[in-house]
């Protein structure tokens, strides 16, 4: 029997409330399909910051050119379910 | 000769020495506290490598020999928020080279590169065990400065990388033969195949960290390790760290002549161009 893996919204959920809560935003100001270079007000440092945090949450390794041009959540969680 | 770059400003380091086992300079600042030597790098943006660094640590090897006789470790950390160590300084790099010819430049940067590996080695061999205690950015000429230490402790934000094939260039401050030394190749190569970054877990889990700590606590647990290791006999610590860790002095010699010939190349001036024009805040990251 193989555990049962995270639902893409379930990912993208639990992104949307690690992002909220480790960048002091509500939780209700952050959207799917927001920019979250602009809705966090988040540097490359930061970004740095998020995506180790991601990985330490999800236990996935997330190689930075698989991230490059992605800034949205939609398909950040969509490139961590493809590590899950 | 000019150099690319301009380390005859910097040649003598200005800095505050009280006594020998003092100092605090504009890059990095050391001091001696239970026996244990902590130098602590703090130059901002993220302790880049510069002429001015090179010269601070050429001062601290300098003095290597008088401290190590009433200490039993060395601890290397950042007291600066972002990280480690970003690496060399770019700017500076392609600012320096800019002023002079292309020869003079390629010139500059050898010797820039014997400087630094001078240091790195007189550090890799000191005569007592070293720590390096980092945290965020550990990239390029940070991580190899890191890997020069015996043991690399690590905070749990800390990341990894070398990006120096994104200019064009390898890692030039004695990277791949001390990566080699401590890793499988087929890490080593995944690293400075890619560029990408790994956080500590994932450097821990491939043999090139020996503990994690919680956010803040590298240093912490740093001290809580050279104070162990202080209690063990000095001369047999010595024996065990010569015989586990030689120093790869050919490779790196190697490496130097293959970061100048890189060097030369036309795709490197235009990548550390687009570095210096960048206007985000850490060009330096992927």
């Amino acid at each position: 029997m193989y555990p049962s893996m995270a639902t893409i919204d379930q990912t993208l959920d639990e992104i949307l409330t690690l992002a909220a809560s480790h960048f002091k935003v509500p939780r209700g100001r952050l959207s799917p399909d927001d920019d979250f270079f602009k809705t966090l007000g988040i540097d490359s440092l930061q970004t740095l910051d998020l995506l180790t945090r991601l990985e330490q949450h999800f236990d996935v390794e997330l190689p930075d050119y698989e991230l490059q041009g992605v800034s949205d959540f939609r398909t950040l969680a969509g490139r961590i379910q493809a590590r899950l | 000769m000019k150099n690319a770059v301009d380390h005859s400003q910097h040649a003598v380091p200005e800095g505050r020495q009280t006594t020998m086992n003092q100092f605090t300079g504009q890059s990095l600042s050391w001091d001696v506290k239970d026996g244990v030597i902590e130098l602590s790098l703090h130059r901002a943006p993220c302790n880049e490598i510069g002429s001015r660094t090179l010269g601070e640590l050429e001062k601290f090897v300098g003095a290597l020999a008088g401290l190590v006789a009433e200490s039993h470790a060395l601890i290397v950390h950042s007291s600066l928020e972002c990280g480690f160590c970003a690496g060399a300084d770019l700017r500076e790099l392609y600012q320096s080279a800019q002023k002079i010819s292309k020869n003079e430049a390629r010139q500059g940067v050898r010797e820039f590169l014997e400087r630094i590996h001078r240091v790195m080695n007189t550090i890799d061999a000191a005569p007592i065990p070293t720590i390096a205690a980092v945290h965020g950015v550990t990239f390029g000429g940070g991580f190899e400065l890191a890997l020069v230490c015996d043991l690399i402790i690590a905070d749990k934000m800390a990341r990894f990388c070398f990006p120096e094939l994104r200019l064009g260039l390898i890692p030039g401050f004695g990277g791949i033969p001390r990566l080699k030394r401590d890793l499988g190749n087929g890490v080593v190569r995944d690293l400075l195949l890619t560029g990408r970054s790994i956080n500590a877990t994932k450097a821990q889990s491939v043999g090139l960290v020996s503990q994690v700590a919680a956010e803040g606590e590298a240093l912490r647990v740093a001290r809580a390790t050279a104070a162990q290791i202080g209690k063990f006999d000095r001369r047999t610590t010595l024996a065990a760290k010569q015989f586990i860790k030689p120093i790869p002095y050919e490779e790196l010699k190697r490496e130097i002549d293959i970061f100048c010939e890189l060097f030369a190349q036309p795709a490197v001036e235009a990548g550390l161009r687009k570095f210096v024009e960048s206007t985000d805040a850490q060009p330096y990251l992927p």
